[in-house]
């Protein structure tokens, strides 16, 4: 996973709340078995409306529960092939926020009205590290989950972590696994 | 201390800090691929695929093909034939196109028994939450996880919040689940549930078939939650028992056991009084834009209801029983099982679909597929104007052969309305099968609990 650390540059708004998953990756583009290339399709069908303009910059600034709908990581892939490093926004969606984080894409989430100072700054620094996001006349702190941080700090592979508890997982198999079902023995 | 049913779950489930242990793994075409591709770069196995189970439901045509050879689409052709190729290389058994078992993820998976109470479900695919009705812990996943779960049957995961929604009350004639979760979601908005695990609970719920708690919980996720779960009972273990991957004899103590205790906190509460329910329609793109059959298109309220209605062609005052179909949508993970073919062929029966609306029935999976065949209910269907399609996705979300076309208006039964969903610039109104089958024989949404 990319390294995350310290993001700073021009500002994109959105200014748009509940933004599903359907309009920031749609479904054509979901057939494609590789992780890569999506950005040239992100909000393929807003994008073609008069007046819609998307600057390529390293932060997103958008509303409420951005990344509703699907559980599509192609989303996330898209927004960070298309050059973005992080998403301010109020709220994010679960699965979306997750899949942020598992790719390297920051989501941080501010008040509604620091997300406001943010798009009418028009440039900010994120620092992870710090927990902290700064514009001209303005900073804020945010919440991060400490062993999500680690991770994106660190550029870390989740299942190489995980695997370091193999003893654990192995343990709970032998001794708390459920009775069935079995896949395999199906016909 | 009194814990609720997911906090016996994840208690039972919790391996390490924040590492929950994952009981059934649920894969299909679309969201798989770059994970077992990572996994093959990597050198890594699938842990279990004894607890792995692939179906191809997203690309399939409904159109009665019986091999992924037969796709005319070429990328979804290839996404098909990528699933069975990394199912064959990986070990997992895989239900695809042509099996008697393939079917939408979501129905095959309590359909086969491999859905039980008690279990942690994931799958790439928000509405895993379906199979909370059963009382396991469920919930949609993204591709780096699926990779994560292959290859460690774990998922690293901080316990979400908790929520109850509460129902007083029961249905009225005419109401279905279908009407519950869409005025549910109308009540506590699209981001309601954001960061929690629901259950639902009282008499309303408790007088649900599995169905209809199918149908509840799958809809979680429109309203934010991360997965959505009913306490299992009676209903549930007479729906489980029997089936292929059922343990014989059930282990009804444990089972039994998977209630919330009397005092239990939540996090969050929510009443709903289910007596007062109507048969719902959406009016705008997303599943909270919702109003009673009876009522109107709403004045907008914000920028977004604005850009809806816009995108809608709606204007409002306009009463909901006056907006007219191109199309009808009867199927989808939300609402296409043997129970919802029944209510809907029961209002279509000795009727004609109108002559300005394209009608279609797609089941949820070729068993109910078969059923509906075995219980005559595909000629009902057929009689009447309907086309009786095969299993799949279909025109839920359009990435196979049923698309509806720009500017069409389509009553759907499936579970978002969101721009473009249904085929680009279509114009979806998410119903019960119940309204969805009146709208088709009237051309217009009527009011079913008066409709003869």
């Amino acid at each position: 996973m990319r390294q995350v650390d310290v993001i700073e540059g021009d500002v994109t708004v959105l200014d748009r709340s509940d933004v599903d998953t359907d309009q920031i990756i749609p479904k054509q583009f979901l057939k494609r078995v590789e992780r890569t290339g999506f950005g040239e399709f992100l909000f393929y069908d807003w994008a073609k409306q008069p007046g819609w303009e998307l600057p390529r910059n390293p932060i997103l600034a958008t509303g409420r529960n951005f990344g509703c709908g699907s559980s599509r990581e192609h989303a996330p892939w898209a927004l960070e092939d298309y050059g973005f490093a992080a998403i301010v926004a109020p709220s994010f969606a679960d699965i979306f926020y997750s899949n942020c984080t598992k790719i390297g894409l920051l989501p941080v989430v501010l008040p509604e009205d620091d997300v406001r100072a943010v798009m009418a700054a028009g440039r900010a620094t994120i620092d992870l590290d710090a927990q902290e996001v700064s514009w001209d006349g303005g900073r804020a702190s945010f919440e991060i989950d400490a062993e999500v941080r680690r991770r994106l700090l660190g550029g870390l592979d989740d299942i190489g972590v995980t695997l370091q508890q193999e003893e654990a997982i192995a343990g709970y198999e032998a001794e708390r696994e459920r009775s069935g079902p079995v896949t395999t023995s199906l016909t | 201390m009194p814990r609720s049913v997911f906090d016996k779950i994840w208690d039972a489930h919790e391996v390490a800090d924040a590492l929950l242990y994952i009981d059934l793994h649920l894969v299909h075409e679309v969201t798989s691929p770059q994970a077992f591709e990572s996994l093959r770069l990597a050198g890594r196995k699938v842990r279990r695929p004894d607890r792995t189970l692939a179906t191809a439901d997203h690309n399939v045509p409904t159109d009665g093909s019986t091999a992924a050879q037969q796709i005319r689409d070429q990328l979804s052709r290839v996404q098909v034939e990528t699933l069975e190729q990394n199912a064959a290389e990986f070990g997992i058994p895989i239900y695809s196109i042509g099996s008697r078992s393939q079917g939408i993820v979501h129905v095959i998976g309590p359909e086969l028994g491999v859905t039980q109470p008690g279990m942690t479900i994931v799958c790439g695919d928000s509405h895993t939450s379906t199979h909370g009705a059963f009382g396991s812990l469920a919930f949609g996943i993204g591709t780096s996880e699926v990779e994560h779960v292959l290859a460690t049957q774990t998922l690293q995961q901080r316990k979400p919040k908790s929520m109850l929604i509460r129902y007083e009350g029961q249905l009225g004639f005419g109401v279905t689940a279908k009407d519950l979760i869409l005025a549910t979601i109308g009540q506590m908005g699209v981001e309601g549930g954001v960061g929690h695990v629901i259950e639902y609970a009282g008499p309303a719920i408790e007088g649900l078939s599995m169905e209809g708690r199918m149908t509840v919980c799958n809809m979680t996720i429109e309203g934010g939650g991360r997965a959505g779960m009913v306490a299992p009972d009676d209903t549930t273990f007479e729906w489980v028992e029997g089936r292929e991957a059922a343990p014989d004899p059930l282990p009804l103590d444990e089972w039994r056991a998977l209630r919330t205790d009397e005092g239990a906190s939540f996090d969050k509460e929510l009443v709903v009084d289910a007596g007062r329910v109507s048969p719902q329609v959406t009016w705008g793109t997303n599943p909270g834009m919702v109003v009673g059959v009876t009522g109107a298109v709403p004045e907008p309220a914000t920028e977004g209801d604005q850009r809806a209605l816009e995108y809608m062609a709606l204007q409002p005052g306009t009463p909901m029983s006056e907006i007219r179909l191109d199309r009808v949508f009867i199927g989808s993970c939300t609402n296409s099982r043997i129970g919802d073919l029944r209510e809907a062929a029961e209002l279509v029966r000795g009727r004609r679909v109108a002559s300005t609306v394209d009608a279609m029935v797609v089941p949820g999976s070729q068993q109910v597929k078969a059923q509906a065949e075995a219980e005559g209910l595909d000629e009902v269907f057929r009689t009447a104007g309907f086309d009786w399609r095969s299993a799949g996705c279909s025109m839920c979300l359009g990435m196979n052969p049923d698309i509806a076309a720009p500017g069409e208006r389509v009553a759907s039964t499936s579970n978002r309305n969101f721009e473009g969903r249904q085929g680009r610039g279509a114009r979806s109104h998410l119903v019960s099968p119940k309204m969805a089958a009146a709208a088709a024989i009237e051309g217009h949404f009527v009011d079913i609990r008066e409709w003869s």
